[in-house]
């Protein structure tokens, strides 16, 4: 069955065509800024701009926030569910999936009818942003981590630790999470990914990033959203290469994302 | 659930001691567990559920139906909901049978293996890349000045968007969503693809079997609850982007998020029970896409272990 295929070439070639002509044409659009010949000028324009870094460094500082507490949620509970409490594991597996179900737009008009009001008036913090990322990173994040724990025998590590005198956060620094760094790590940029470039939150939470920041540009300048856009492509498939590098024997699944 | 554990019957040492066996003690165990619900239920469960809540409620705060009717008297719901469900379909299925073919062509058609991880590698990076900014590259490729656009006019010397061909149109977004939906078919159908076992082929060609006998009896119908489970997932992935058609079309394309988003920026319904019980709509149709994918799973994984 290794004879070479025509068919298969020719829909290989296709999808590597269809992958990279609007990144050429993005890339081409944005040099066009100066009439008449090629130049770096939408990015030298983009780069200028004092807001493309405070938007940037916004998206930079949401990415972080939601990291961290994902992972402070995500981590104890996996591993709990995990050691003690595996009847449990198909209500957390649900709920973790739930954002599949809800979309984003709807579950901002959610959290803005249920928090942006008194009794509990959360809008004016970045609290739901935090959680609506929070949410949308937990099926990736719980996957990875989840994946990571089955791979190792959680059990038998803990217990033998336990009986060895480890106190908790011996457990948790010194055995479990050097076991699933890979793991962890690849929940946590593909996350990074997703928040970086997710628009429907910040827009509609009125919450300054990199994405709402994209659109008014887009809908202000000519040339200089295609430089904004390469710059985002760069940054998901940076984040992409390092999950890759990161864990050889990761799968395709992890990479899965919803669109924003 | 398991939550309702009633703490008083622990720890009653002081008092009479009970009848029941040891061994029924308390699991306190799930204490370790409430940081995660207590967070999924306010910031998941709840807002799910006062949308649901609210969509049964008139203005005064009386249980009513009318907000569910009014998305049926409303002809721009229905069609927005129509306009959804037309380009999730299309994408759907084109991007499922295209991705399907382009993970067969580099696991089974005899490319070299640089095909193969270059190609999972760029499918990672193209179902990550929607939103926005895939909005501007696609404008770059197929809009007004478009470099597509330009070659067709200078070699065909056929203006297309002169020709009623517009970006900004059902099959002009469907284009656009196809870029993020094929790539996730790609990553699902790989591992599947992989997990066909040589021996089912060599069996069926014992037996006397052609390609195509193996294809038809033996490996599309194994393939098959993947194949569409995946598509659904698909659907459900078109059904709720939001930022793209934002970015790529503003207001032209009428699709629920779209005015859903509307929406939440300002009551342009003048009608906040209808608000909610549009996007309601939008969790009864992703949850029976879901539903579907579940069940197709299950049966998926019997095979493909």
């Amino acid at each position: 069955m290794k004879k070479v295929n025509i068919f298969a070439w020719f829909i290989f070639i296709l999808g590597i065509f269809y992958f990279f002509l609007p990144l050429f044409a993005t890339l081409e659009f944005s040099l066009r800024m100066k009439k008449g010949v090629y130049s770096f000028e939408a990015f030298r324009v983009a780069f200028e701009d004092p807001k493309f870094y405070q938007n940037f460094g916004y998206s930079f500082l949401w990415a972080v926030l939601t990291i961290i507490f994902s992972l402070l949620l995500v981590v104890p509970t996996a591993y709990w569910v995990h050691w003690k409490l595996q009847k449990i594991r198909p209500l957390v597996e649900f709920i973790t999936l739930m954002p599949f179900v809800t979309p984003a737009v709807v579950l901002v008009f959610g959290l803005i009818r249920l928090y942006g009001k008194p009794p509990l008036n959360l809008t004016p913090t970045p609290i739901p942003l935090i959680a609506g990322y929070i949410i949308l990173s937990f099926p990736y994040m719980y996957r990875s981590v989840d994946s990571g724990l089955r791979a190792i025998d959680i059990r038998t590590l803990t217990e033998a630790a336990l009986s060895m005198g480890a106190g908790w956060g011996t457990i948790i620094s010194q055995v479990i999470f050097p076991n699933i760094r890979v793991a962890i790590l690849s929940g946590v940029f593909l996350t990074f990914a997703i928040v970086m470039g997710e628009f429907t939150f910040a827009s509609l939470l009125s919450w300054p990033a990199f994405g709402p920041y994209m659109e008014e540009i887009g809908s202000m300048r000519a040339y200089t959203p295609q430089a904004l856009s390469l710059v985002s492509f760069g940054l998901t498939w940076f984040s992409m290469m390092i999950m890759q590098s990161l864990g050889r024997g990761a799968k395709g699944e992890e990479q899965i994302a919803v669109a924003h | 659930m398991v939550m309702d554990a009633k703490p008083d019957s622990h720890r009653t040492t002081g008092g009479a001691p009970s009848a029941r066996p040891p061994k029924s003690r308390i699991n306190w165990s799930w204490l370790g567990v409430v940081p995660f619900f207590a967070f999924a239920i306010m910031f998941l469960i709840l807002p799910s559920l006062s949308i649901f809540v609210r969509s049964f409620e008139g203005p005064e705060g009386q249980f009513t139906l009318d907000n569910i009717f009014a998305i049926f008297h409303g002809r721009d719901f229905i069609n927005a909901y129509r306009t959804s469900l037309t380009i999730s379909l299309i994408t759907a299925v084109s991007g499922g049978i295209f991705g399907f073919l382009l993970a067969y062509s580099v696991i089974l058609g005899g490319l070299p293996s640089v095909a193969r991880s270059f190609l999972l590698t760029f499918s990672g990076v193209a179902s990550n890349f929607a939103g926005v900014p895939l909005a501007f590259a696609f404008v770059a490729t197929i809009g007004n000045a478009g470099l597509v656009t330009r070659i067709i006019e200078n070699i065909l010397n056929v203006d297309i968007h002169a020709r009623g061909f517009t970006i900004y149109s059902i099959w002009g977004l469907s284009i656009v969503y196809m870029y993020f939906q094929f790539p996730l078919m790609v990553l699902i159908m790989a591992p599947a693809l992989d997990g066909l076992r040589r021996e089912w082929r060599e069996a069926c060609e014992n037996l006397g079997g052609t390609e195509l006998h193996y294809w038809r009896y033996v490996a599309l119908p194994i393939l098959m609850p993947t194949l569409l489970g995946t598509m659904i997932l698909l659907f459900g992935n078109a059904f709720g982007a939001y930022a793209t058609a934002y970015a790529f079309s503003g207001s032209f394309i009428n699709l629920i998020t779209i005015v859903i988003g509307a929406q939440i920026q300002g009551d342009v319904l003048y009608n906040p029970g209808l608000g909610n019980a549009l996007a309601l709509g939008m969790i009864v149709i992703m949850s029976l896409s879901m539903v579907g994918y579940l069940t197709l799973q299950r049966r998926a994984a019997r095979w493909l272990r």
